[in-house]
């Protein structure tokens, strides 16, 4: 039965590849055929199942741990194509297992998304787990960040051994208050970095109050710049450089450190692990850097207020040519108040030359109450990207835009450019 | 000596009330009010400050139920001088979590009963089902109002009120009849964030002119940037449009 339905997933899987089809068809067929084939798989692995999840940069920070656990000569599996729901995970295995079902692997990492890990988390469960941030990019899926607060809970609370947690959210912090017996590892940032990372609670700039750390942490954020960062661990600051943009993938380059560390214990090789978090370089859409017409352009993924204030403040506005892309498809949160939670002012000299996406009025607006000159609005994406390279000749160009913005925004540069394809 | 232009906004617990966008609604009335040449000059309240002198303007926002829990004391604190300010004709805008907390109560889902303010005629019942999504409203006072709504409370008007407007999409006030917000006096409550002022600045303007004419005794607005003032009309318009062919 298991080699049938392997051999089944198998064939579907190059049947839609040919057909240039979806990543999670074939994992849909065996999820019907074989229920129980995902954790069979998995089961035997010697270091069993980490998972990562929360709102914010599960992508990013999965491919930094898989990265870092390989440097520490570990044979990882993945869910790499950023399908995380189940059958997601059950498509990546069918690529990756022998028609005997064996995964040749010491840990399977996956990225799980939070609603989908707490179904994922019952049928098998982790041996650790590292939990992100509630950020609200999600509201309109989940109603609250409580709301998605508990479902992160109930991830730590089936994981069998470690969970990781990031100290500086109030939220995810909280959770060690629910764990039933597992053991509770912590990252986090220095004082001096807690205002530049402001959570939801602390949207309104002014206000925000540092919370004070309590809790000790594994692995430290201490200074950040465009090029490197220190991290603190083990009682020493270790400085870095990295190809990751962004402090938001800098912190979250903490959280994969504490991780792995956590997932190797003993006999970590400190110098290889900080060697492979300096050659990360950036997953799908994540601050990617491509180049048009010999310039470089920047793609930046902007989810929530937090994430877009964040990509403001990691990029200087001087110098480039700017674009935002603006979608309200499901993927990307249909609701768009959450704009007027970003303070735009840093643009307001440059001005912004192209904006876009379906929703395109809706940020030439808010642009506008923050005096920000707009050059051009054109909501259709294709029209939009070529009249932004058109006016930007000799220009480095940077593009925010939402998920499903960022895809078209591709699918378009892949016309012009070459663009990296994630398999 | 110049004239006094000053209008004072007040923003009710931007810590715990702020979920969605809300400081846009402050946003909006600070840059109308300058472009139309008066002061603006925006203040906070949080929990256990001193309310301020001289207040013009009153917005208060959405939060968690859990930000809800954690205001209602000293709201209740709070009740009379909010009270005695609505009665006075003083403008506000509450929204969503606030706009539940200014009627006589908020019965949760669990029964639990979080006690309002009583300034709005209304009362809110904790649903099983929460409604989400974009919403298309009409207003005799205003016209056409976008926005999005996210609540699970369900809100029932007493005779003591109006509604804000009538749904053509998505649900309003509750799922039971097809009403949308409250008015009363100069206070304008819904359940559209949206942010609701940026898209819709009939509101907004409703809001600065009962401000003006409350403080002043008229409404004078020195247009000095009459086109930033039609780019920005222009620019509501088509997000409007664009807002309005969306799916709910």
């Amino acid at each position: 039965m298991s080699s049938f339905s392997i051999l089944v997933g198998k064939l579907v899987r190059s049947a839609s590849k040919l057909r240039g089809g979806g990543s999670a068809l074939p994992g849909l067929v065996v999820e019907k055929i074989d229920p129980d084939f995902i954790r069979r798989t998995l089961a035997d692995l010697p270091l069993g199942v980490a998972v990562v999840s929360g709102t914010n940069g599960k992508t990013t920070t999965t491919k930094m741990v898989v990265e870092l656990l390989e440097s520490q000569g570990l044979k990882v599996f993945t869910n790499r194509t950023g399908s995380n729901f189940t059958r997601g995970v059950a498509a990546a295995l069918l690529g990756e297992v022998n028609l005997r079902g064996h995964l040749d692997a010491d840990i399977a990492v996956l990225e799980l998304d939070e609603a989908h890990a707490v179904h994922f988390v019952k049928l098998i469960q982790p041996r650790y787990s590292l939990l992100l941030n509630v950020l609200r990019d999600q509201l309109d899926r989940f109603g609250e960040i409580d709301k998605t607060t508990r479902l992160l809970e109930s991830i730590a609370r089936a994981t069998t051994e470690t969970v990781v947690l990031n100290r500086e959210d109030p939220r995810v912090a909280g959770i060690a208050d629910s764990l039933n017996g597992q053991r509770a590892v912590y990252f986090g940032l220095d004082a001096s970095l807690r205002s530049t990372f402001p959570n939801d609670d602390e949207m309104r700039g002014s206000l925000a109050e540092a919370l004070a750390a309590t809790q000790e942490a594994d692995v430290v954020l201490e200074r950040v710049s465009e090029t490197d960062a220190d991290f603190l661990v083990d009682g020493q600051v270790r400085t870095t450089g990295l190809k990751l943009r962004g402090v938001y993938n800098i912190f979250n380059a903490a959280a994969a450190l504490a991780f792995a560390r956590t997932i190797k214990g003993k006999n970590l090789d400190s110098d290889a692990l900080f060697e492979a978090l300096a050659n990360v370089e950036p997953a799908f859409g994540r601050g990617e850097s491509l180049t048009v017409n010999g310039q470089p352009l920047e793609l930046v993924l902007v989810k929530n207020p937090s994430g877009f204030r964040l990509g403001l403040k990691s990029f200087a506005a001087h110098g480039y040519s700017t674009m935002i892309a603006i979608n309200d498809n499901y993927a990307d949160g249909r609701d768009m108040s959450w704009l007027w939670d970003v303070d735009f002012e840093s643009l307001a000299e440059g001005g912004v030359d192209v904006v876009s996406g379906v929703r395109a009025y809706d940020m030439a607006l808010r642009l506008k109450y923050d005096d920000v000159p707009v050059r051009t609005i054109e909501p259709d994406i294709t029209d939009g990207l070529k009249r932004f390279i058109k006016d930007s000749p000799g220009v480095p160009m940077r593009i925010f835009c939402t998920y499903t913005a960022m895809l078209a925004v591709r699918r378009e540069l892949s016309k012009i450019t070459k663009v990296e394809v994630v398999s | 000596m110049t004239e006094d232009r000053t209008i004072k906004i007040l923003q009710l617990y931007p810590r715990e009330m702020n979920i969605y966008g809300d400081w846009g609604n402050v946003l909006v009335l600070k840059q109308r009010l300058k472009w139309y040449g008066y002061q603006p000059v925006v203040e906070e309240y949080n929990a256990g400050d001193e309310f301020p002198a001289d207040v013009d303007i009153i917005v208060g926002g959405g939060g968690q139920d859990s930000g809800q829990v954690v205001i209602q004391q000293d709201l209740q604190q709070l009740a009379p001088t909010l009270q005695g300010l609505a009665e006075d004709g003083l403008p506000m805008l509450v929204i969503c979590g606030l706009y539940q907390l200014f009627g006589r109560f908020f019965k949760t889902h669990e029964g639990a009963l979080i006690p309002g303010i009583g300034i709005l005629d209304m009362e809110t019942h904790g649903g099983d089902v929460r409604l989400i999504g974009n919403v298309l409203s009409v207003s005799e006072e205003f016209g056409e109002i976008h926005g999005y709504e996210n609540h699970s409370g369900q809100t029932f008007l007493g005779p003591g009120v109006k509604p804000l407007a009538e749904i053509r999409k998505g649900e309003g006030n509750n799922t039971k009849d097809s009403t949308e917000g409250a008015r009363y006096k100069n206070v304008v409550a819904s359940y559209l964030h949206g942010s609701l002022l940026p898209k819709n600045p009939a509101i907004a303007d409703f809001l600065i002119e009962k401000a003006a004419i409350r403080k002043f005794g008229s409404f004078s607005p020195v247009p000095r940037s009459e086109e930033d003032l039609a780019e920005l009309s222009k620019l509501s318009e088509m997000a409007r449009q664009h807002a309005g062919q969306r799916p709910r």
